[in-house]
Parts: C-alpha cells; sequence; structure tokens
C-alpha cells in the first residue's frame, strides 16, 4: 500500500455465478481527494463501491483502510462490529435511492441527529442545532425539523440523505449515483451542493456515476470500468478529453458536451 | 520555467478503424520567467494540442514537459495525476478558450476558487477592471454574453499568480477596450516573472507581448 492513502485495493476479484464483477481491480485513493468510477450499467463499478465499503466480501484481492491514527485494517478482515462503527463515524455512504439510508418514520431532524447520537452525543439541544444547521447547509427550511421524511420530494431526500451523512465528518464517503433519479435541474442543485462541501470539508470519495458529466465536475481522478475491469484511469480531464482505450472513447462519444 | 524536448503526440480512433493521427513530433521549446512565447502557425496544425500537452489536460506519447515546480523540476509528461493536480494548483494556470460553466455557481466564486487567501477582493477587482460590472459578478456566467464569459474565464486564469501561465486565443472574442486591458494584464504578468506560452490569432496581440515564436507545422505524413 502506498505509504500516505486513505483507502487501497489490490487485485480484487469477484464472480456473480459464472459472471466476473471485478477482475483484479487495483485502486488508491488520497485523503481529500475525489474518485470517480464509471461505466455503463454492469461494468462492475457499483461491485466495486460495495466491495470498497465492505458490503461485500471480494473472491480474491485486499482492500485497507487507514484510520486517523495511521494504523491499517484490511477491511474484509474486520470484525463486524468495527466495521459497523466505521460506517457510523469515520466513513458515510450515500445511496442512490435515499430510502435506503434514511428512516422515513422517523423526522428529518431525527434522522440527521441519529448518527450523532450513535456516535456518542447524548445533549438534547446540541444534537438539535447540529441538525437544523445541516439541514440548513443543504438547503432544506429550518421549519422543516420536525417533518416526516415521506413529506419531502426525491431532491430533498436526496439533500437530506447527505445531511445524515455528513453531520458526523466522515474522512471518507462512498456515493453510488447521487443525482440518479432525479430531475435536471434538482440534479444541478444537488451538484453544486456536494461539490462545495466535499470541497470545503476536505472529504475524500469514491464516487460511482454513469455520468460523465457529473464526474468531471466532482472528480480529480477517474478510473472507467468495462465487464469488471478497469480499462483505463487517470486525471478526469485527460481521460474524458484524451480516452485512449477504445471503451472510453466509445463512452466520451456517445455523451453530449461532457 | 518550461522547458519541452522531444514531445509527441498522436490520437487513435479506436472508433474510426484504429485510425492514427499524428498532431505532434520532434517539439522542442522553452520559455524562461518573464518570457512569452507565441505558437504560430495555420489553423489544425496543432497549436492547442500542443497547448493542452502541456497543461497534462493531452497525455503526451513520448518526450518531456520540463517544469520548475516549487523547488523541483518535474516532469508534467511522466508525472502522476496527483502531481498534475498540484502543480494546476500551483505551478501551470491555463485560460481556455471557452469557460466551462459551472450551474449555480457565480462568476466571483468560480474566480475566487481558483486563488487562496484574501480570494473573492481579488476576485472582484480582478473582474471589475476587466469590465464585468459588479451587479453581475453575483450571476451565474451561464446567461453572459461569449466576450463576457471569456473575461470571466481570464480573471479565472490570471488571479492564481502561477508562475506559467498558458493563454488559448485569450482575445478572441474581445472587443478593442478590453483587448487593451489583457495586453497590459499580459505584460504586467511578464514583468512579475511569469513565463507564458500563448496561442494568439490577432497579431497585434502577438506583437505587443510575445518576445518568442515557436512554429508548430502540420505534419504530412499523417498515417
Amino acid at each position: 500500500m502506498e505509504h500516505d492513502t486513505l483507502l487501497s485495493a489490490r487485485g480484487l476479484t469477484l464472480h456473480f455465478g459464472a459472471t466476473p464483477a471485478l477482475v483484479d481491480v487495483d485502486a488508491d485513493l488520497w485523503p481529500g481527494e475525489v474518485l470517480a468510477v464509471v461505466g455503463e450499467s454492469g461494468s462492475g463499478k457499483s461491485t466495486l463501491l460495495n466491495v470498497l465499503s465492505g458490503r461485500l466480501a471480494p473472491d480474491a484481492g485486499v482492500a485497507w483502510y487507514r484510520d486517523p491514527a495511521g494504523a491499517l485494517h484490511d477491511i474484509h478482515a474486520m470484525p463486524a462490529p468495527a466495521l459497523r462503527t466505521l460506517h457510523r463515524s469515520d466513513w458515510g455512504f450515500v445511496h442512490q435511492n435515499p430510502r435506503e439510508n434514511l428512516r422515513m418514520a422517523v423526522t428529518a431532524g431525527g434522522n440527521v441527529g441519529e448518527r450523532l447520537m450513535a456516535r456518542g452525543s447524548r445533549h438534547y439541544g446540541d444534537i438539535r442545532a447540529a441538525a437544523i444547521s445541516w439541514l440548513e447547509q443543504v438547503e432544506i427550511d429550518a421549519d422543516r425539523v420536525d417533518d416526516l421524511p415521506r413529506t419531502f420530494s426525491g431532491g430533498m431526500l436526496q439533500r437530506l440523505q447527505i445531511a445524515r451523512t455528513l453531520v458526523t465528518h466522515p474522512r471518507l464517503v462512498f456515493m453510488d449515483e447521487p443525482t440518479g433519479g432525479l430531475d435536471v435541474s434538482v440534479q444541478a442543485r444537488l451538484l453544486d451542493l456536494i461539490r462545495g462541501l466535499v470541497r470545503r470539508l476536505g472529504i475524500a470519495a469514491v464516487l460511482v456515476t454513469h455520468d460523465l458529466a457529473v464526474a468531471r465536475l466532482l472528480a480529480h481522478r477517474i478510473m472507467v470500468m468495462q465487464r469488471g475491469r478497469v480499462v483505463e484511469s487517470g486525471l478526469t480531464d485527460r481521460v474524458l478529453d484524451d480516452p485512449r482505450h477504445a471503451y472510453t472513447q466509445l463512452l466520451v462519444s456517445s455523451v453530449l458536451g461532457a | 520555467m518550461l522547458e519541452v524536448t522531444g514531445l509527441a503526440k498522436a490520437f487513435t480512433l479506436h472508433l474510426q478503424a484504429g485510425l492514427r493521427i499524428r498532431v505532434l513530433a520532434h517539439v522542442d521549446l522553452r520559455v524562461d520567467a518573464g518570457q512569452c512565447l507565441a505558437l504560430v502557425g495555420p489553423s489544425g496544425a496543432g497549436k492547442s494540442t500542443l497547448l493542452r500537452s502541456l497543461y497534462g489536460n493531452y497525455g503526451a506519447d513520448s518526450g518531456q514537459i520540463r517544469v520548475r515546480h516549487g523547488d523541483d523540476i518535474v516532469d508534467l509528461a511522466a508525472a502522476s495525476p496527483r502531481v498534475v493536480v498540484d502543480i494546476r494548483a500551483r505551478t501551470i494556470g491555463y485560460v481556455s478558450q471557452f469557460l466551462r460553466v459551472v450551474p449555480r455557481v457565480a462568476a466571483i466564486d468560480i474566480v475566487a476558487e481558483a486563488a487562496s487567501g484574501d480570494r473573492r477582493a481579488r476576485a472582484a477587482a480582478l473582474l471589475s477592471r476587466l469590465n464585468i460590472p459588479a451587479r453581475l459578478h453575483a450571476l451565474p456566467p451561464a446567461t453572459f454574453s461569449g466576450g463576457e464569459q471569456q473575461r470571466v474565464n481570464l480573471a479565472r486564469g490570471f488571479i492564481g499568480g502561477h508562475p506559467v501561465l498558458l493563454l488559448d486565443e485569450p482575445t478572441a472574442s474581445l472587443d478593442d477596450a478590453n483587448r487593451d486591458i489583457v495586453i497590459a494584464m499580459i505584460l504586467e504578468a511578464k514583468a512579475a516573472g511569469t513565463a507564458i506560452v500563448g496561442i494568439f490569432h490577432d497579431t497585434e496581440v502577438r506583437d505587443a507581448v510575445a518576445d518568442l515564436r515557436y512554429h508548430v507545422a502540420p505534419i504530412q505524413d499523417a498515417a
């Protein structure tokens, strides 16, 4: 492992039956860096996110996470409680469908405050103040703090999920198609928000997207996946403006103005 | 500041049956602090390709792009993506021909985020110098005219005070008054020790700012 990475993987391989989902994938992520993983459906990009975050175990290969004290952890050899603690504190996961992460029967403020309480915060006033501050940072009116998420639009739900994820100031966030399924105007607002928060807080992120424009806007580096393999990787604008691999050229030439 | 040796660049178009187009070969050039080098040559000769290669936007096939980065000399052509990001943050600035608009981000922030320190005040001063009135600073430039967008782009390129500046047609859509302001800004940057490589179609601008020329010739044996 490179000596200063936050997350590194070597030789990740995973098959679903006879289908290769990951084939010998290497990845590195440094603190404060956004890495986009792009490719079409079935390319293995979401599988890679699930393996890197410990939600799936690979058939072969290894992934390490470096904690704030500098100690390395083999993500797939960690005891389950330690991994759960990581997911509640140092890490965040933003799902394409916010309902996977939110508790729909709990108020907006409760959804944000819950992550703080899971980390040990106990002072009700502080938790509520932090929740309101985060709702405002994701552009949800403070007077919606006691409303249930089911009264929110899709874009608001996604912003609420982001508030819930970032309230604990994670060092590393995994994002799976965070703008997928949203209207274009809502996407633009969410992208701008994510871009601002990631820059301001210095968060590292692995971002899975099929949208090359999203990758260009948010990511420092990009990995292009096809049938479970990384076919090209590098600086985001280099890969998108001067694609080398036939598959990357096909992806880039298939979209308008990315 | 910047020294290029043996640079070559070709594009292989896999979707066009692997057609290979050679654009640059045997490029050697050098720019020192305070100098401005103009890339000249006919349209399609590869001037923009060369400029983009100097920024790491296009990857070089062979050759070296050596740049003074802090106390080191780094070969941009062989540098890792993370090093290129750092070189762009601290050493090489780039003014593209067209502004890439980010939805919802105000003009002043597009300029300010390209620098560090007391950024918004400097961004406002630069935009005002380039005749972007204060009432427009808080607006996203998506609705600005072509000339206004280019001036936002220029402010973004100049605010960082990078030791090396790459300019792709910086005055292409500007009127005479704004063109003269850009000429003054380029001359000031040179006086401050900035090494500049640029493409200037406007010969008056080129004559006013450039000390050196590099002739980019089309490669004849494109095969």
